[in-house]
């Protein structure tokens, strides 16, 4: 009988009690959390509604048309200060984009500089390298920022003593002045003449490859690209008339006329976020190039390669995989970074939504604007460099 | 006897020592593009460094008054020499600052101590809350005699540092806890972990600290208030935690999956299985990018001077916006780019050399 009843016990599943049950318990843990997370949420949401309304501040987004009635130093479209908060904010976005965009491709070129002389043969070359990653790394952002500001500020002399090192460029306290070929309608034809080789070398690319997979032949598309790419342009400019009247900066009243210029802030941001990061980069790219294995090129050798197609076709394709993931978070620290601009006073989107608040009280919505945007471009880089890497990433057969 | 003194004889010692001209043809001048680039660097060198040593030391001046500093071209150490009592400390009381004094040291001494690894046991876990207890009575006082100062004068250095040090030790757990919850089975949790963890990394700090500064406030009901210093610290643990949360996870996904099924084989329930097998080998795998991490919130603290907390940065600033000191912004700031660059050197070297003895 005794051995009977075990029997049973052990084919029919014996019941577990609701306590000792993995799953169930799951779910009481989730629910738990779940009301706990809410709570909070209707706690402080209900705080906030009672002290807004105790302070009289109306929710939501209506300010945005009003108007926003405080200059702004530098802007990329056309604003005064009797436009609408939206075009306030708009200002702010591009100024954002601008120095993040600039920061990103000037950080990728000097970081890729300085990282490939940390490797390089030369002693003194690769100590220096190796001495401005260290020191660029270890010193805070903003404090570099407030550095570059001091010296552009104070040291500079003001715009009647300009320093000028060389003709057409002029450098004071107001920032960085420099001349620029006067507009003539030759120029808009060299942008169009730049975009139809643009599109003409992508099109020749593609061609290129479907030829050399069919027959094998290799087309020179790096040399034609070129020619294209500078031909076109001058022969516009020269189709154009050759105009080579410069803009050049003159000095009027207590500024310069004329010419474009760099503001201070803008140029303290920039040189600050581009030599912070790329002593990061310089990292990156060099742990990438020391990640492919002597054996690698030396194979690419024994195949008959020349040193151009070495690195093109080997080393750069597997460096590159390695690279890629840390860069792209390096430019998302690089975008984020550029916050630092209201710090020194550069109208950022940051430095633009912080104004409004203090001038409308709508603090919230401003925090939350500033978040949702930066989020934006957050997600945005990574979904390109994430699509970038797809690209590269290794095809296994 | 007579074979040994033979090989002695015919070989010879192998050169380990190359003279100083052969290593500067090996190492500056191989070819000709070195040669030039060499040449160039000398030439570079030549025309920046003497200037500058020109003005950082031999013209510079040390104990002087500001008057003294203006008449001639050389730095002006002595914004920072004459003022350094209110840019370590800030605005707590004079008299008092022996006890900030006394807590930073306290502070090194406990840093130095937890650098060697033989110290990392039970006892190390006793001595830190003792310590952070003595360093609060230090700065808050009014306890045992000590006059109280409040913390709204805590500023400068100790502030920084606290800022710091708390952050990071707060942010650790909380990462933890994040990672594990990204990790986990059940959707509720971690789903709320990944919205949390990516959305805090999408957004600047900056964002994190207006957040902290300007729209807590709101969150709060009437008649409460919370310090300002302790939201920034809040601020800062919130958005150190994300970052760690996802190194942590980098670990647990670099253990095997044998050590799971072997923690659920010997019946550890999920605590004991985490605890006791799978976090001692995840943490120790991620120590170098955790320290990198906690490098980059020792920085980035000093963020707190936006919403205008006197940390190192403010009270540094606040000392050049006095007209007898202004323009000398440069050498100020020098000096504190100088007092992080040897916190965050000691760090990576340190992270440099523990990276080494795990590996081995």
């Amino acid at each position: 009988m005794q051995q009977e009843s075990k029997i049973s016990d052990i084919t029919q599943p014996a019941k577990v009690s609701f306590w000792n049950d993995p799953d169930k318990r799951a779910i009481v843990y989730q629910v738990v959390t779940l009301g706990i997370v809410g709570l909070i949420c209707h706690y402080l949401f209900s705080n906030t509604l009672a002290n807004l309304e105790r302070q009289s501040i109306a929710t939501g987004f209506g300010f945005l048309k009003k108007e926003a009635s405080f200059e702004i130093g530098e802007s990329l479209i056309r604003y005064s200060a009797a436009d609408s908060y939206t075009r306030a904010l708009l200002v702010g976005i591009l100024n954002t984009l601008l120095v993040s965009f600039i920061g990103v491709v000037l950080t990728v070129f000097l970081g890729i500089i300085i990282g490939v002389a940390r490797l390089s043969e030369n002693w003194l070359m690769a100590k220096l390298s190796a001495l401005y990653i260290e020191v660029f790394q270890d010193i805070p952002l903003l404090l570099q920022l407030f550095l570059w500001y001091a010296i552009f500020y104070e040291n500079l002399p003001s715009p009647r003593q300009a320093i000028n090192p060389f003709a057409g460029l002029f450098l004071s306290n107001r920032g960085m002045v420099f001349a620029v070929p006067e507009s003539h309608p030759a120029f808009r034809y060299v942008f169009i003449a730049i975009i139809i080789a643009c599109i003409l070398s992508f099109i020749l690319k593609k061609w290129a490859k479907q030829r050399q997979d069919k027959t094998g032949e290799i087309f020179p598309v790096f040399s034609v690209y070129a020619c294209m790419m500078l031909g076109f342009p001058l022969l516009a400019w020269w189709i154009g008339g050759a105009p080579t009247k410069m803009n050049i900066p003159k000095l009027s009243g207590f500024n310069f006329d004329g010419g474009v210029s760099l503001s201070p802030e803008f140029a303290a941001l920039l040189l600050g976020l581009v030599l912070y990061t790329a002593a990061f980069v310089a990292e990156i790219v060099r742990a990438g190039i020391q990640s492919v294995s002597k054996g690698q090129t030396e194979a690419a050798m024994a195949l008959g390669l020349k040193p151009v197609l070495i690195l093109n076709l080997v080393i750069l394709p597997q460096a590159l995989r390695v690279i890629i993931p840390p860069l792209t978070s390096q430019m998302l620290n690089l975008i984020k970074n550029s916050t630092l601009a209201v710090a020194i006073g550069y109208p950022d989107f940051v430095y633009i939504a912080n104004t409004t608040i203090n001038q409308t009280g709508q603090a919230i919505e401003g925090v939350a604007m500033i978040m949702f945007v930066y989020l934006c471009f957050s997600l945005l880089t990574s979904a390109f460099m994430n699509w970038y890497n797809k690209k590269m990433a290794l095809v296994e057969r | 006897m007579i074979t040994q003194t033979n090989t002695s004889e015919v070989l010879k010692r192998p050169i380990i020592h190359i003279g100083a001209i052969r290593w500067i043809r090996q190492n500056l001048f191989s070819n000709v593009f070195n040669s030039c680039l060499s040449l160039l660097i000398l030439f570079g060198l030549y025309k920046i460094v003497p200037p500058l040593v020109q003005w950082a030391i031999i013209k510079s001046h040390w104990f002087s008054t500001s008057t003294e500093c203006r008449a001639t071209g050389g730095a002006c150490w002595s914004v920072v020499t004459s003022n350094l009592r209110f840019i370590i400390f800030g605005m707590y009381p004079r008299e008092l600052h022996w006890r900030p004094a006394i807590a930073i040291i306290l502070l090194v001494i406990l840093l130095f101590y937890s650098k060697n690894r033989q110290h990392w046991n039970n006892r190390i876990l006793y001595i830190w809350p003792i310590g952070i207890f003595i360093m609060g009575l230090l700065m808050r006082g009014g306890l045992f005699g000590l006059e109280s100062v409040e913390s709204s004068k805590w500023s400068g250095l100790p502030l920084t540092l606290m800022l710091s040090v708390f952050g990071m030790f707060a942010a650790y757990p909380l990462g933890i806890m994040l990672a594990l919850g990204r990790r986990s089975k059940m959707p509720a949790i971690k789903s709320l972990c990944i919205v949390y963890i990516e959305i805090i990394r999408g957004v600047p700090l900056i964002s994190m600290l207006f957040m902290s500064a300007i729209m807590f406030p709101l969150f709060l009901p009437e008649g409460i208030t919370i310090d300002k210093i302790l939201r920034a610290q809040a601020a800062i643990i919130l958005f150190t935690a994300a970052y760690i949360a996802e190194v942590v996870r980098g670990g647990l996904q670099a253990i095997a999956r044998g050590q799971y099924e072997a923690a659920d084989s010997l019946g550890l329930n999920y605590y004991h299985k985490m605890r006791l097998v799978i976090l001692p080998q995840a943490l120790k795998i991620v120590i170098p990018p955790t320290v990198g991490i906690l490098i980059s919130a020792f920085k980035d603290t000093s963020l707190v001077v936006i919403i205008a907390l006197y940390d190192l940065m403010k009270t540094t600033q606040a000392t050049l916006s006095n007209p007898l000191w202004m323009g000398f912004s440069a050498e100020a700031f020098i000096f504190l780019a100088l007092i992080y660059l040897v916190c965050c050197y000691a760090m990576s070297n340190y992270s440099r050399k523990l990276e080494r003895e795990l590996h081995s």
